[in-house]
């Protein structure tokens, strides 16, 4: 069981990251806030709760690998391998800069802590896939997490990759679909429909999960199942909200890849410490 | 410095689509989940029974579009060049090129002018990609009008064609009237001691560096050479035999695009001393468009310093 004192403790980073995204978003004047908000609460249990990690040595040989698949999310990725210590946090107000490390994309050449280069999607699932083989063949205890995006899924790749996961039976990997319902040109099941989701995963010869990708308990429940999972991998179907804990952005579309304008970011900014304070105040 | 307008390419892309849509019946419009930024959202509005918006499913979308010209419609696909010819270069291989299936490949987001999105995004290897393949044309327009007469004259044209436009906006250097011609370039500048060759952007770079190089005594004539392939070898030969050196500047990679083409149409035909400028074999990175257009050194300085250490190294 999972301590109330822990779940604030990861919500109020979930927050922190979220402050980042606006910022790094709203200061380079581009960048993915809408994506990289739904995956907020996500990656704060992955990389502060979850994951074995070690910030100050990044390439230790005992590490759990990230991999987002979803690479334009890099605003929640940057600011999570910040708030752990991969690189100063004052480091992010240069994203997107040409003088910065920090690409738009994520560069695992440049980026200490950045696993994969990412950006073109549907090939993070293949890779984590073969990274999960490895550890296989290492006989390493070792764990492979992977996040796809809901419109990630219309790659045929991802698809192919998911047979291949089935197949080898790598249940030393856990896949997250950050399931918001939005893509660039509007509601994923409009675009082109990807329900039924947990079916198709199932299909494929996965254990599916699906939850509240908000709620940190879910969160952490869902991934201590899927390392419980034997004989097969793992997928947790987060419902999320693309967006999340900036109202004005909340379920918009427009949000995906154009980044809050100076008032916005502001106004962002102020609803996010509020929540901040609510939260402390909460103490339990 | 003289001032330039700046205008999308794909502005004109997406306006000219509307006239081709009411023009020709037969055009059908494919994306993947980018037709914002492509400008074919205009199109899939005024047309939405001719408009089919694939979703991220690039390879899926190419050969969609082959069977769409099989049963005879005039297909035309648009995302990023990266995930046109990069993602689905096989499906365009088999299903476009071998087949000569008559698909027009309008991409988007050619070169580092993508800018902020860095490597991922900028493609730098598409005129190698397409250039390759048999039955596969390749064109990049200069500006806002020079795109407007390529895709006019592309979309009417029969067979497999890629066109590179970029992301972000361009110098305007045409008008209205500007002519394009399928395997023919133009001469846009007059001169005797070097031939500079562009494409895309640097077209305008070298307008610019001439100017500034007239002014040191030094003549070049600027050619822009928007049909990559078919290459009109004839009036780049020309100017060669005149000048007796050929400088090429492009926004993609110095392997494989007009640079290689111009070499190898002039080393069997009339060998000269070349310099092929573009990016170095290496990815591009993130930073503002032309911020890392100067980086390169594809801005009018840029090529202005790549000409005269050419003309002193020889
Ligand atoms: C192969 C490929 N095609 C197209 C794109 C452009 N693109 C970037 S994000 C995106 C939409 C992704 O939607 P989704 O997976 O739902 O992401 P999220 O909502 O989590 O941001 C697209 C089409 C890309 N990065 N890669
Ligand atoms: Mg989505």
């Amino acid at each position: 069981m999972v301590s109330d004192k822990e779940i604030l403790r990861l919500r109020k980073i979930a927050l922190k990251l979220r402050k980042h995204i606006v910022r790094m978003t709203g200061l380079a004047k581009s960048g993915h806030p809408g994506g990289s908000l739904s995956a907020a609460d996500i990656v704060a249990v992955l990389f502060f709760h979850k994951m074995r990690l070690d910030p100050k040595n990044p390439r230790w040989a005992g590490r759990d690998i990230f991999i987002l698949s979803k690479g334009h999310a890099t605003p929640v990725l940057y600011a999570a391998l910040a708030e752990a210590g991969f690189f100063p946090v004052e480091e992010l107000r240069d994203f997107r800069k040409l003088s910065s490390h920090l690409q738009g994309h994520p560069d695992r050449l440049m980026t200490p802590g950045v696993e994969m280069s990412t950006g073109s999607l549907g090939q993070g699932l293949s890779v984590a896939n073969g990274v999960a083989l490895a550890f296989k063949l290492d006989r390493s205890p070792r764990r492979v997490y992977v996040l796809i995006g809901d419109g990630e899924m219309q790659e045929g790749q991802i698809w192919e990759a998911a047979m291949t996961a089935s197949h080898y039976a790598l249940d030393n990997l856990t896949a997250i679909v950050d399931y918001n319902g939005l893509q660039i040109d509007g509601p994923v099941n409009e675009i082109k429909r990807v329900e039924p989701v947990a079916d198709k995963w199932r299909a494929f010869g996965w254990e599916v999960r699906e939850i509240d990708g908000h709620n940190i308990r879910q969160i952490i429940q869902a991934l201590d199942w899927a390392e419980g999972v034997k004989g097969k991998p793992a997928v947790i179907i987060a419902k999320t909200i693309k967006g999340k804990g900036v109202s004005f952005m909340e379920g918009k579309v427009k949000f995906h890849g154009v980044p809050p304008s100076h008032q916005e970011m502001e106004e962002a900014l102020k609803e996010l410490e509020k929540r901040e304070k609510e939260l402390e105040n909460e103490g339990i | 410095m003289r001032e330039f307008d700046f205008k999308h390419l794909r502005d004109a892309y997406g306006e000219v689509l509307l006239e081709m849509g009411e023009k020709y019946p037969d055009i059908v419009v494919l994306d993947a989940d980018l037709s914002g930024s492509t400008r074919t959202a205009r199109f899939g509005a005024r047309f939405p029974e001719r408009f089919f918006n694939m979703g991220v499913s690039e390879q899926d979308m190419m050969s969609t579009a082959a069977g769409l010209a099989l049963a005879g419609k005039r297909p035309v696909v648009s995302t990023f060049s990266i995930f046109a010819t990069g993602r689905a270069w096989e499906q365009i291989r088999q299903s476009i090129a071998y087949a000569k299936a008559n698909v027009k490949i309008v991409a988007t987001h050619g070169g580092v002018t993508v800018g902020e999105d860095g490597a991922t995004h900028q493609m730098l290897e598409d005129f190698a990609l397409m250039r390759v393949l048999p039955n596969m044309r390749v064109f990049c327009p200069a500006d806002y009008y020079e795109t407007k007469a390529v895709v006019r004259r592309v979309i009417e044209s029969e067979g497999p064609a890629y066109v590179r436009l970029s992301r972000a906006k361009f110098p305007v250097i045409f008008n209205e009237d500007h002519q394009f011609e399928i395997g023919k370039a133009q001469v846009l500048r007059k001169g005797k001691d070097l031939t500079a060759i562009g494409v895309g952007i640097t077209v305008y770079s070298l307008l610019l560096a001439a100017e500034e190089l007239q002014k040191e005594g030094i003549s070049v004539e600027v050619i822009n050479s928007p049909s990559i392939k078919p290459l009109d070898g004839e009036t780049i030969e020309a100017s060669a035999r005149k000048t007796g050196r050929v400088f090429t500047a492009e926004e993609h990679s110095v392997i494989g695009g007009l640079g290689s083409a111009v070499a190898e149409y002039l080393a069997q035909h009339y060998p000269v001393k070349m310099r092929i400028h573009g990016i170095k074999d290496i990815f591009g990175r993130s930073g503002q468009a032309m911020e890392l257009l100067a980086y390169f050194r594809l801005d009018p300085r840029g090529v202005k310093e790549e000409i005269l250490d050419f003309l002193e190294r020889g």
